[in-house]
């Protein structure tokens, strides 16, 4: 297999890693076109350790993206201090993959180009990474679809391809935002599950940002939760269950006691998520 | 072709043997009406002597010879207009400052009509080709020019977003992510400013030349040939539909996604 080698991810928490990610005191501030000033996020601060699948959830204007843009470097930060393996980000960084809502492939590249854009715009080998594009292409289940273009695919298959084109370079650090936001409820699931199976191969750190408390749930080491107005984090709670996870999970009961607290947390400031 | 396969074809693009029968009716109409009425050949000629002069121009090479000169004119012009907008294009929708710089003079050169200032251009380049290619590219620049601006800014802000956050550098994100996605407007300026070629070219030549399917016109015009003008009229046209055709052809190949759009996969 040309990806990372597989790690043990039954154990909850896995090793104690050191951290790939360290936030600290993040401020963020925008200015309104009438000059008055929002605060997007109020110190917020948080580490993630190697390996660790980190879901962001919180109402709308919790400042979720705001916090994902600035930690891929293309917004800046009012305030605090971000560190991706010890470095200080003040840029968007060769270490880091993203995925947005929305795939955004673009429609004159086929898949397999698609896939290739940051080995092409970071002007890595090529064709030692074509192989990698290629079995990324596999393991999400597009063989076959290298030469298709975007306007021949579903979005499920579209949003498959952004994940690939987020893994092909190798980063140390995947993001994500509401990455099946557009999806429906049965493409999500499947989603889910497919991520999570990519995760276990590939090895990555993840954050990933959801409005949905059951996927933040399913996913997650630990589910940051925000709140809005300012954005700030109100609690990080660790998920204690079993992996590798199955959709069957959704009904257990220790899966339910989780959605449900993080749910009475959103209900008590009388925000209905 | 067997019966039943001509039936078939006729029931897939109906509009194909109507728009024939548009044709066969209009201009037999016409024909008709000339010999009915008896109206005079230098008001109205019936087709059948638009067809003759048409043939006796082709054979004596008047018409080739002038729609040679026509014909440089009307490309040479368009490619120097459409390079000139695609490359001010670009660079307005590269910075903001020289489009407000520019604009206000961008502006008043487009209201100003080009017609009016053909005769000066005359003056300036002579009667020869020159001056007809110089009319043309100021005819053809402007949907350029617009449509390339439009077109650089069409692209969508998650998708620069995007490229910025895989270390794309401003170059990067103009060259793998705007000038494609302007495409599609560019080509849609290009149509414009072929079709708007061939009038700058005619118009060039009706202020002033020596050659030209512009001067061709005039000259029949000042002979009441009202046969010829006809003839060179359909030359004309025919030009343009040409022109129209190839500009589409190479649009079809070179922004071949946007038609990938309209057959999409569903489900899955």
């Amino acid at each position: 297999m040309i990806l990372a080698d597989k790690v043990d991810a039954s154990a909850p928490g896995r090793h104690p890693a050191p951290n790939v990610v360290t936030v600290s005191q993040l401020d963020k501030l925008y200015s309104t076109l009438e000059g008055a000033q929002v605060e997007a996020l109020r110190n917020v601060s948080f580490d993630i350790a190697d390996g660790e699948f980190i879901t962001v959830v919180g109402p709308s204007g919790c400042g979720k993206s705001t916090l994902l843009k600035i930690l891929a470097g293309i917004l800046r930060r009012t305030a605090g201090d971000v560190r991706l393996r010890g470095r200080s980000i003040n840029g968007p960084s060769r270490e880091v993959g993203v995925v947005f809502q929305a795939p955004v492939l673009l429609p004159w590249r086929n898949v397999l180009q698609n896939v290739m854009l940051p080995v092409e715009l970071q002007k890595r080998d090529y064709a030692e990474y074509e192989r990698r594009a290629r079995g990324y292409i596999k393991l999400v289940g597009l063989q076959g679809f290298e030469n298709k273009y975007p306007g021949e695919l579903s979005g499920g298959m579209q949003q498959r391809v952004g994940i690939c084109r987020a893994l092909v370079h190798d980063p140390a650090f995947l993001l994500m935002d509401e990455p099946f936001g557009a999806l429906d409820a049965m493409t999500r699931e499947q989603m889910n599950m497919e991520l999570l199976r990519i995760w276990d191969e590939s090895r990555k750190t993840v954050l990933l940002v959801t409005h949905s408390i059951p996927e933040a749930v399913f996913l997650a080491d630990r589910v940051i939760v925000m709140s809005p107005r300012p954005g700030r984090i109100s609690e990080i709670i660790k998920v204690d269950l079993p992996r590798p996870r199955s959709l069957s999970l959704i009904n257990s009961a220790p899966f339910g006691r989780y959605v449900e607290a993080i749910r009475r947390h959103f209900n008590s400031q009388g925000l209905d998520s | 072709m067997s019966g039943r396969k001509l039936r078939a074809a006729i029931a897939a693009k109906p509009e194909i043997p109507l728009s024939i029968a548009l044709f066969v009716v209009t201009v037999g109409g016409w024909e008709l009406a000339c010999r009915f009425f008896d109206v005079p050949k230098i008001i109205v000629p019936p087709p059948s002597l638009v067809a003759a002069a048409l043939w006796q121009m082709l054979v004596n090479g008047d018409m080739l010879v002038h729609f040679a000169v026509t014909g440089y004119e009307t490309l040479a012009g368009f490619v120097l207009g459409a390079l000139f907008g695609l490359v001010l294009g670009g660079l307005v929708a590269q910075f903001p400052l020289l489009e407000r710089t520019l604009y206000p003079y961008i502006v008043a050169f487009q209201t100003l009509p080009k017609v009016a200032i053909a005769p000066i251009i005359v003056i300036w380049f002579g009667y020869g080709v020159t001056s007809k290619i110089v009319i043309t590219a100021t005819i053809a620049f402007f949907p350029l020019l617009a449509n390339t601006i439009v077109g650089l800014r069409a692209v969508p802000q998650d998708q620069v977003e995007l490229m910025v956050a895989f270390t794309a550098s401003r170059w990067q994100v103009f060259w793998k992510a705007r000038v494609p996605q302007a495409l599609p407007y560019i080509f849609v300026g290009l149509d414009v400013a072929i079709v708007l070629s061939v009038i700058g070219a005619i118009v060039g030549e009706f202020v002033g030349s020596q050659a030209g399917l512009g001067y061709l016109i005039l000259q029949r015009n000042f002979n009441m040939d009202m046969s010829g003008v006809f003839a060179i009229l359909i030359v004309l046209s025919l030009f343009g539909i040409g022109l129209h055709m190839i500009v589409n052809a190479i649009q079809r190949r070179v922004v071949f996604w946007m038609e990938n759009a309209t057959d999409r996969v569903m489900g899955a």
